[in-house]
């Protein structure tokens, strides 16, 4: 590099920044200084594409880690009770000894973090090498080079299934359209493709060799042209790059989530701060009283340097410093490491839980929060999403309506049966290779009326309208079989998660940084070329909009006929996907799909080319998509609709006098009602035939709407809303949503765990209802109360003036709409609501957006304070995950949205049992008697020392020495319970999934209370009395000393602790007994070593020589018996006495298993006859969810025969 | 295809016992019925050790008496003040109605007096008392160590040698014990050999080795309360002199509670029955602090001096046990029973 003055550096620099700053960037192409000095590059102010996840550098480490660390308030204060250390009126012993566990901890920390940190380098340089095509124009090809040399500037060539290295501009694809398709999972979770555009305006031409840059690439982003649809693929510039990718600039950090037991825990911790205040005063006073009480300076005072003494009251005043000193492990400094180690024992033991490991998506339990574990344990409401959590958000057409006449498909059902074994061991589509998606399940069996009827007309009747607009109005994308879409990132992602959880305490964010730049690409849609014949067949295309410079036409429409069954269709929505595959069993089979044109060949093997106006796609608000086409034939200009079927029901022409239009809208409207009760998911398909006139002034305010710069998004919708007027109904679909594996069943089981199921869906309320009675939600005997309101009419739910008393009647059911909902939600109604949902068994919400769903979960867990867990899989859940005490994300169908922002992930509804019942249950129950017994444990080895105080004149003496203090809770106390927090085992998970009722133990305050943390902290007081007094009684008046003294004190206060635990521990494995042993060794090894070693150490040889004196074993022996006694009595009688459920299952344990099952079923039973009076019907096998929602959908008059008799409240 | 179906299954755990959490576990339950056995097992072995312990101490004989002064009729009531008075002698008379058997510790003893406290503990110089000569010299404030203060330089800057507060306040009453045998004063022999610790006399604490040891303190004084510097605290015996002293070396390790003995001297063949007399040369000032001065006589067995409390404690627990698994043995019937009864 040649000299440049420093000036110019700075110069250059400041540039730099300028042009990283400015809203309008201008790029120059990188071709024309290839190969020059890096100072003469005009990209050299943009950062290079290489991604730097990692928090320190090699150099900074230290400090920058110790910085970080030090925003701990906990750690400041442990430094800060360091440093008072080596202030010299405090006398500490050796300030340099106290310093040691906080920099082991500062340590400990220090190295978790640099090894996750260099976790984190090594995923990035394994990205950062990713290969890639960059043209150079020395070599006159694209060469490959690796990710992070990409630069600003450059021309990237992307090929079909690649990963997308940087934010593109998106110049030149191998479609004849510009078109391409990406999908763009890893930065948004969304696993449907998408299109995007070259630029138009750009020509390139390419040649065998060559690339003639036609324009020089100024490109200001920002400008309306390049909005974000054009920024990615195929061959293009780059424009931003690593670090300013649009991922990377949207990652924030993780959340911060704390958990309830963390909450109670600090309130405990300044209980002990009081504590140690308290006792520090009574040392200071009695220090002071001491001085007060001597007639004058005995020998043994030390005075000060100068030779006079301190006045009492000073001397007392430094004192109080000495005693915090002193006592300060009272408060328990190592307990949030260790609580965090715990942490990363119980989530690998939860990843690793096969039971949790779902083969057919090869996906185990991901654990994103890594610190709410423990809540698991203690939720008391669960809100599921229905579709893809409970149901399997696979869609299979049922039955349809089309002009008012049924078709009811009723081979379908039959051959569902049949298929039924075999369908569940297909695999999922994601992650299949082998097998086409979703193609045996959407294998339609042709209802023969329906055949008829097509085969019977030639004309393009409303039967045919009705598939077309099944077959165009949709956004799916066809593929061909052979090109196939390849799941590059399922490894990839895979062994991210895989990084992520043998990472624990990494976070989220970290999978998103790198997802970062991990768009993929797909393969352009087009049969003509394929994707690797772009430089070779030197070929120039013309840019849709752009100006001609074109060499080579696309040729259209003369794509060779393409076998039907080896399409495959991409869609954005199950439904989309389950319609698409009907209008193809019938005959009307999508052939491709172009931003401007649909291809659809008819059952008479004819081909039509619908033009493609224009697309309004789906909203919530709006509930509707439609595709506006012109007709190939008639060149007519049809507006296909379709949408949810009030969405679509009150916008039907009204036909003046025409009654069969309306006799059909009738019909159809019941037919849908049927289907709703059924639990199908319904759809109205309708149609409008505008005429020219019509359509070009709308158009007109189309582009308006389209090219305005405000407001963009309400006046495309108004446009939209505007043209969906005046519809002609062409019929109705039923899809069916079958319910997930033994969902049923685990919801039974969650509720008799205690846990309040709420489901709130943006169905109707009769595929709600009728979901909620197969999932056994709703119960047949149950009073179902309905809220619905007519739409703004003011609704008062007077349920308190019911005749019935709500507190009587045990299982309420509420069904509430979306639009009652919001009223309930009003400050007024708020808490009667809540009030009445508390009293209900289930409650179920209907028609609920996004924000309600977070909106009822926040309510509930605000008012009521209870631990509230969502679950659900999809983009619309998000909030409601967010918003609750725990989300879990369902990975299904719908991308990952949901997975990301949840803090566990599973793969299955029915994971939710294990996880919780087992999991959650051990886990709250082992965190919470661990840090019962870590302050216990603190407090009791603490209190020794304070009780000395009262015979060394309150001077802050240890008869302990300082190294063996802090190895005692360094080493020698501290693994045991760190263990008994991993691994404690109060009942076994066959009597935890067998007995549900155990889960109640941890709901509400459970194990750790007010109650057991004063109780344990009483007894450390006993116990230390009972540590200190016995030998002090034993040694009373004879010439121990100091040491010598302590020695047993130190021991007897290991062996109480550790039989503490000991009685602690519900179940002994190998494990245990090797570290409580070796604890036991350790203590005796390192200070018998240390008793050696050390010729300064004031206790030399102390400890062999009380290990030779009977008496110390004897004193150790009592001392530790009339320590414990207390506790183990308590233990026994209350095992011996009380009849606790988990007594009673620790009972049942112990029996041989066959002998155990029976005891679990008598057990149920007699609980089921007392709790549940339809406990019968839990004799009936659901282990076909199909054959139960069938059975079901029978007794659905139940519904509405419950629903009638029992009062319904609302519009009042 | 083999690669493939390895690839599948990639994510999933591994099936052991320890991942699975299904180590084989025993899962002990505290009830009435496992603990009955244990607590009889417990209380006889506790009631057994306890009536050991307590016969044991029993046997044993100890003579412990007040020399302070306090009262007038006190034989040291005219030492009690030695400030005033210097080299003050005073005897102590005494009785054996039986012998004690030797071996016969003899103890003297302070009470109120805190050598465990935290100022007074630290106050010494471990590498001077080791016997390391650069320790004994000023050496630019460094040396002896700071610990010292305020017993570090005299008032002429002069190193002080054993420093500290703790070599400072070395007990210095010396006692000689006499036997009275038809009006006759007969000195009983009073063994100063191995009274303290073996691992202090033979490795911790170090003479400089210097011979005579006198010339190793030069240019150092002795501490301000000692009336004899550390090489001549034993004018018998020229072994026992600088910091392997027995004495010092007793005075040296710290009592861990306020009132405390320490050993004087051993009385190996026993005391027979009979009158002694103690002659006290009185010099420690304990008025200063209410202390009180006290001799001791003991013998001693495998558990020590005599102390009945731990006997007794044994024995407690131990029937506290018996009762315990009575009464576990009534709720184990009560809880068997009361099922069936239902």
């Amino acid at each position: 590099m040649p000299w440049m003055s420093p000036l110019a550096r700075i110069r250059d620099a400041l540039a730099g920044q300028r042009a990283r700053d400015k809203d309008l960037r201008n790029l120059v192409s990188n071709l024309p200084y290839e190969g020059l000095d890096k100072w003469k590059q005009p990209n050299r102010h943009f950062r290079n594409n290489g991604i730097k996840t990692t928090k320190y550098s090699v150099l900074f480490f230290i400090p920058m880690n110790l910085f970080e660390q030090f925003h701990r308030l906990a750690n400041l204060y442990f430094v800060g009770l360091a440093i008072l250390n080596f202030v010299p009126v405090v006398q500490a012993f050796e300030p340099e000894v106290a310093l040691i566990p906080i920099c082991v901890i500062l340590a400990l920390t220090a190295i978790k973090d640099a090894w996750e940190d260099f976790r984190r380098y090594k995923s990035d340089k394994k990205l950062n090498r990713l290969p890639c095509f960059v043209y150079s124009s020395k070599e006159k090809c694209f060469v490959e080079k690796r990710w992070k040399d990409v630069r600003v500037g450059d021309f990237v060539k992307v090929e079909s299934n690649d990963i997308v290295p940087a934010d593109l501009l998106l110049l030149y694809t191998s479609d004849p359209n510009g078109v391409c398709h990406i999908e763009t999972a890893n930065l948004d979770g969304e696993t449907n493709l998408k299109q995007r555009r070259a630029v138009p305006g750009v020509c390139i031409t390419v040649s065998n060799t060559d690339i003639l840059l036609i324009i020089h690439a100024v490109i200001r982003t920002g400008c309306l042209g390049f909005s974000h649809p054009d920024l990615v693929l195929k061959q293009h510039l780059v424009y931003l790059k690593g670090h300013e990718t649009k991922a990377m600039l949207n990652n924030n950090g993780p959340r911060y989530k704390r958990s309830r037991l963390e909450r109670r825990l600090n309130i405990d911790v300044i209980f002990c701060i009081l504590l140690l205040f308290t006792m520090c005063i009574i040392g200071s006073l009695g220090h002071y009283l001491w001085l007060e009480s001597m007639p004058s300076v005995p020998l043994y005072l030390v005075p000060q340097t100068d030779g006079h003494l301190d006045t009492p009251s000073l001397s007392s005043f430094y004192k109080f410093f000495s005693m915090i000193i002193l006592l300060q492990v009272l408060i328990p400094i190592s307990l949030y490491v260790s609580i965090e180690l715990v942490k990363i024992g119980q989530i690998y033991f939860i990843t690793n839980d096969l039971d949790l490991y779902d083969e057919e998506t090869d996906a185990t339990i991901q654990c994103k929060a890594l610190n709410i574990t423990e809540d698991l344990g203690q939720i008391q409401y669960i809100f599921s999403d229905k579709t893809g959590t409970l149901t399997e958000n696979k869609m299979v057409f049922r039955r349809c309506s089309i002009m008012g006449r049924e078709y009811p498909h009723k081979e379908n059902e039959c051959v569902r049966r049949a298929l039924k074994m075999y369908i569940y061991k297909i695999k999922i589509l994601m992650f299949t290779k082998s097998l086409p998606p979703n193609q045996q399940e959407t294998e339609v069996i042709l209802d023969q009326k329906l055949l008829r009827q097509i085969r019977g007309t030639e004309k393009i009747d409303a039967y045919q309208d009705f598939f077309l607009a099944l077959a165009i109005c949709n956004t799916v994308v066809v593929s061909m079989a052979t090109a196939k879409r390849l799941r590059v990132s399922a490894r990839l992602t895979a062994e991210f998660q895989q990084t992520n959880q043998s990472n624990p305490l990494d976070t989220l964010s970290s999978l998103v940084r790198r997802a970062g730049s991990w768009t993929r690409l797909r393969a352009p849609i087009t049969s003509e070329t394929s994707a690797n014949d772009l430089t070779t067949q030197g070929q120039s295309v013309n840019q849709t909009g752009g100006q001609t410079c074109s060499l080579h036409v696309p040729p259209q429409g003369t794509a060779p006929a393409v076998p039907a069954g080896k399409l495959c269709y991409e869609a954005e929505s199950p439904d989309e996907a389950a319609l698409v595959h009907t209008a193809k069993a019938y005959g009307f089979v999508l052939m491709s799909r172009t931003p401007d044109s649909v291809t659809v060949q008819l059952p008479s093997g004819a081909q039509l080319r619908f033009e493609v106006l224009d697309t309004l796609s789906f909203d919530s608000n709006r509930k509707r998509m439609s595709v506006l086409v012109r007709h190939p034939i008639s060149k007519q200009c049809i507006l296909y609709t379709k949408g949810a079927d009030y969405a679509i029901m009150e916008l039907l022409e009204t036909p003046y006098g025409e009654k069969q239009q309306k006799a059909i809208a009738s019909d159809t409207q019941q037919h849908l009602d049927c289907y709703a009760k059924e639990g199908l998911r319904t759809l109205c398909i309708a149609k409008k035939v505008l005429c020219d006139g019509e359509y070009e002034s709308w158009a007109v305010q189309r582009q308006h709407a389209l090219a305005a710069m405000d407001n963009r998004e309400q006046l495309i919708m108004d446009s939209a809303v505007q043209i969906e007027t005046n519809l002609c109904l062409l019929g109705a679909t039923g899809v069916e949503d079958r319910l997930q594996d033994s969902v049923p069943d685990t919801v039974m089981t969650l509720r008799e765990a205690g846990i309040q199921v709420w489901v709130l869906t943006g169905d109707k309320p009769e595929t709600a209802v009728n979901i909620g009675y197969a999932c056994r939600l709703l119960e047949q005997d149950d009073l179902v109360i309905n809220m619905s309101c007519k739409r703004n009419s003011p609704c008062i739910p007077r349920y308190s003036e019911d005749p019935r008393n709500v507190d009587t009647t045990p299982d309420i059911s509420l069904v509430i709409d979306g639009r009652t909902l919001t009223m309930l939600m009003s400050p007024d109604l708020r808490d009667r609501f809540v009030d009445l949902a508390r009293h209900c068994r289930s409650v179920l919400c209907c028609r609920v957006t996004p924000l309600q769903k977070s909106e009822v979960v926040k309510l509930i867990r605000e008012k009521l304070k209870v631990m509230t867990l969502a679950v659900g899989d999809g983009a619309n859940d998000v909030n409601m995950i967010q918003a609750a005490d725990i989300g879990v994300g369902i990975s299904g169908q719908e991308g990952m949205q949901a997975v990301m922002a949840s803090d566990f992930a599973i793969s299955r509804f029915k994971h939710l049992k294990k996880l919780l019942l087992v999991h959650g249950h051990w886990c709250y129950s082992r965190l919470a008697n661990m840090i019962i017994y870590f302050f216990y444990k603190n407090a009791a080895n603490v209190n020794l020392l304070f009780w000395y105080q009262f015979f060394c004149g309150f001077t802050a003496n240890a008869m302990i020495d300082h190294w063996l203090m802090i190895f005692f809770n360094l080493l020698f106390t501290s693994v045991p319970p760190i263990m008994f927090g991993i691994m404690d085992k109060d009942v076994s998970a066959e009597m935890l999934l067998g007995l549900p009722e155990l889960y109640r133990t941890g709901q509400g305050k459970g194990e750790y209370s007010f109650f057991t943390f004063w109780i344990s902290m009483l007894d450390a007081f006993y116990q230390s009395l009972v540590a200190f007094f016995i030998p002090y009684f034993t040694y009373r008046g004879s010439d121990i000393d100091i040491y010598a003294f302590g020695t047993p004190l130190n021991t007897i206060s290991l062996f109480t602790i550790l039989l503490h635990l000991s009685i602690e521990i519900k179940a002994w494995t190998i494990v245990h007994v090797f570290i409580i042993l070796g604890s036991v060794t350790l203590y005796f090894i390192v200070t018998l070593a240390y008793g050696v070693r050390y010729l300064n150490y004031s206790g030399y040889w102390t400890l062999q020589a009380q290990m030779v004196d009977p008496m110390f074993y004897l004193v150790c022996l009592i001392s530790t018996v009339i320590a414990l006694l207390p506790r183990y009595l308590f233990h026994v009688l209350k095992n011996s006495i009380t009849c606790s459920p988990i007594v009673e299952a620790r009972h049942l344990d112990t029996l041989e298993p066959s002998t155990r099952d029976q005891w679990i079923k008598e057990w149920r039973s007699f609980r089921g006859r007392v709790q549940d009076k339809t406990s019968d019907v839990s004799s009936v096998s659901y282990a076909d969810p199909k054959a139960s929602l069938a059975s079901l959908s029978y007794s659905s008059n139940g519904y509405i025969r419950s629903s009638d008799s029992n009062k319904t409240i609302g519009a009042l | 295809m083999q690669k493939k179906e390895n690839q599948e299954v990639e994510n999933r755990p591994d099936n052991t016992a320890f991942t699975q959490q299904r180590l084989p576990a025993w899962q002990p339950i505290l009830s009435a019925g496992i603990v009955i056995p244990l607590f009889v097992l417990v209380g006889l072995a506790f009631i057994g050790i306890g009536v050991a312990l307590f016969v044991t101490s029993r046997n044993l004989h100890v003579l412990e008496m007040d020399y302070t002064g306090v009262e007038k009729t006190s034989p040291c009531f005219s030492c009690s003040d030695p400030i005033k008075q210097k080299n003050c002698k005073c005897s102590l008379s005494f009785e054996l109605d039986k012998l004690f058997e030797g071996p016969v510790f003899f103890y003297y003893g302070l009470t109120n007096y805190f050598q465990n406290q935290r100022a007074y503990g630290v106050s010494k110089d471990y590498n001077q008392l080791s016997g390391d000569l650069d320790y004994f010299t000023f050496f630019f404030s460094i040396v002896p160590d700071s610990t010292c203060k305020p017993y570090r330089y005299d008032v002429n800057n002069k190193p002080i040698v054993p420093c500290g507060s703790l070599a400072n306040s070395m007990f210095n009453d010396t006692f000689n014990l006499y036997q009275m045998k038809n009006g006759v004063k007969e000195e009983v022999p009073l063994d100063g050999k191995g009274i303290s610790w073996w691992t202090d006399y033979n490795i911790k604490y170090r003479n400089p080795s210097v011979n005579p040891l006198r010339n190793a303190f030069n240019g150092t004084v002795k501490p301000l309360y000692w009336s004899k510097p550390a090489y001549e605290l034993d004018p018998t015996d020229t072994a026992n002199n600088g910091f392997i002293n027995q004495d010092f070396l007793v005075w040296m390790r710290r009592s861990a509670l306020p009132n405390f003995r320490k050993l004087y001297r051993r009385i190996t063949d026993g005391l027979p029955a009979g009158n002694y007399s103690l002659e006290i040369s009185y010099n420690y000032p304990v008025i200063a602090f209410d202390g009180k001065k006290k001799v001791a006589f003991s013998n001693v067995s495998w558990m020590g001096g005599k102390n009945e409390f731990l006997g007794i404690a044994y024995l407690v627990i131990g029937s506290l046990c018996l009762v315990m698994s009575v009464v576990m043995l009534i709720i184990y019937h009560w809880r068997n029973s009361s099922p069936d009864a239902n």
